[in-house]
């Protein structure tokens, strides 16, 4: 055989492996829209989003998610305002200020946190936090939107870390010394040149983790409290889109209403991770062409 | 004469980890004169230069020994606080490296950081070093836009404006045009004459004929030593080492 067929069946069976994971991919959202589409059958698209009564096993039943949506935002608005500082912040210390005996220990720890599986940390917001938090500021239940935001921010920080790391250290050496050579001290040095320099990254950072958050489903499932209304206090329980799939897709019939209901919240679910993807990737592309603009 | 000198190294040895890069180096500088250093790559011509504002400090693993004495004090002095010396002396580096910031921005960096805080005050600095580096009629116009829109040797002289803002009383060159095209080179080379009138230059560089043409000392490293340092006119014509002849006349380097 020569070496140009060769060459040639290569990058086939490359191509052809590609496109398996694409054509997979695509197929995965064509039946997610399949099983969802047909809920708007029965109620309007505005009704299902708006509509703040999620009642699917109720005669006639009530299929409107908007509980479900503000429950999913405020874990994950709680979780970055919990998540943001940390992981921004851990990001500076390992990128720009430990010691490298430091560096190398903290930074495969962070990391570590993102390898911790999702029910580990459900498992201890249901075992120490909630009894704990219900005991301390004497509430009827301690899975809750607290509860919730905070493991979830747990772990969004490896990803709002690595990531912003990333974008610290590609900042360039000659911005470093130019700020000190002017007589800057680090700090100065830190919060005037080197994070307005890495902004794009450390946006893109975050709004990456506030996805991980959004889209989380076991941690949401197990701590959130699962109450299907609109939450007067940050002690309420919610149910966030993931959890209400997940606790209530078995015992769904089939193609049922409910069924297809399940279905469009992922659907709502599926746009909400993908805007986030999009404004990241347009966030770190936008300012990548500037050449950061003015700050 | 020994009171015009601005500093003076006094036996300095410099290690990068357990790579001597400076062996017992004794040299000064005089105030309002340009005194060029030159040698073949990894000399330690940089390496002094960057000794003189404490810049080496930001390396991991370095270690001077010796004295630099700058306004009397010796600036390895443990109680010198190193921020301080760079207040006074500025530098310029090889690649032009202006902020991603305004160009109105990038010239009051270092002012509003040592606390020069009145608008007005500002304003009147930032014409005043642009004029400084000539940069102030081609960029009067712009002041808000971003110094990234400018060309490599507008940025050149808009990082040595940037660096006179602070009012230093040496200035630092590593290199300053060996980013640089021709006409951009002599438009800095210019500027240095007329700065040397209000500052002490030190200006490494590995281009001869720059040293020739800018210098009125010259300093010739070799393998981390001081070889000759004499008048600019003397070491190119008359040097008294061998090693400086082959040096200049192009034999090795």
């Amino acid at each position: 055989m020569s070496r140009k067929v060769k060459e040639i069946i290569i990058k086939n069976i490359f191509l052809l492996f590609a496109l398996i994971s694409i054509v997979i991919l695509g197929l995965i959202i064509l039946f997610l829209f399949m099983e969802g589409v047909p809920i708007f059958t029965v109620v309007s698209v505005k009704d299902f989003l708006f509509g703040t009564e999620w009642c699917p096993t109720y005669d006639p039943p009530e299929f409107g998610i908007w509980s479900l949506i503000v429950g999913s935002f405020v874990v994950t608005i709680f979780a970055s305002i919990i998540a943001v500082p940390l992981g921004v912040l851990s990001a500076i210390y390992i990128a720009e200020i430990a010691p490298p005996l430091i560096k190398e220990i903290f930074k495969p720890v962070v990391e570590l946190l993102a390898g911790l599986p999702s029910v580990v940390l459900g498992f201890f917001g249901m075992a120490v936090l909630a009894p704990w938090m219900q005991e301390t500021f004497d509430l009827p239940t301690g899975l809750n939107i607290v509860n919730a935001s905070f493991l979830l921010a747990l772990m969004a920080v490896p990803t709002i870390s690595s990531i912003s790391e990333d974008a610290l250290y590609s900042v360039p050496q000659e911005f470093k010394e130019a700020s000190y050579a002017l007589g800057a001290t680090r700090v100065e040095t830190i919060v005037r040149v080197i994070v307005p320099s890495a902004l794009s990254g450390i946006s893109t950072a975050v709004i990456l983790g506030m996805a991980r958050a959004i889209g989380e489903t076991m941690v949401v499932l197990m701590v959130a409290g699962g109450a299907t209304a609109i939450p007067e206090s940050i002690f309420d329980s919610v149910r966030p889109m993931p959890a209400s799939i997940a606790a209530e897709m078995g015992e769904a019939p089939f193609r049922s209403y409910h069924y297809h209901a399940l279905f469009a919240t992922g659907i709502v679910l599926f746009f909400l991770t993908l805007g986030f993807n999009l404004i990241a990737d347009y966030v770190s592309h936008k300012f990548k062409e500037v050449g950061s603009a003015t700050l | 004469m020994r009171d015009n000198n601005v500093i003076e190294t006094k036996n300095v040895n410099f290690y990068y980890g357990d790579f001597k890069a400076l062996t017992d180096v004794t040299m000064n500088f005089e105030r309002n004169r340009v005194t060029a250093l030159i040698g073949p790559s990894g000399c330690g011509k940089s390496t002094l230069l960057r000794l003189l504002n404490r810049m080496n400090d930001l390396i991991a693993g370095t270690r001077v020994e010796g004295e630099v004495i700058f306004d009397g004090t010796n600036i390895y002095d443990p109680q010198i606080d190193p921020v301080d010396v760079r207040r006074k002396i500025g530098m310029v580096f090889q690649k032009p490296n202006p902020f991603p910031k305004s160009i109105f921005n990038n010239i009051i960096y270092g002012p509003r950081l040592s606390g020069t805080k009145s608008k007005a005050e500002l304003e009147a600095l930032v014409e005043k070093s642009l004029r400084q580096a000539s940069l102030w009629n081609e960029v009067k116009d712009i002041l808000g836009q971003s110094a990234m829109m400018l060309s490599g040797g507008q940025q050149q002289r808009l990082c040595i404006a940037r660096a006179l803002a602070m009012k230093p009383e040496i200035l630092l060159m590593d290199e300053p045009t060996s980013a640089l095209d021709p006409i951009s080179t002599a438009k800095i080379e210019e500027l240095i004459e007329e700065l040397k009138k209000d500052y002490t230059i030190i200006i490494v560089t590995h281009n001869m004929q720059q040293a020739a043409r800018i210098s009125d000392k010259t300093g010739f490293f070799y393998i981390g030593k001081l070889i000759e340092y004499s008048p600019t006119e003397k070491l190119f014509t008359t040097p008294s080492v061998k090693q400086t002849e082959d040096y200049i006349t192009g034999r090795f380097g």
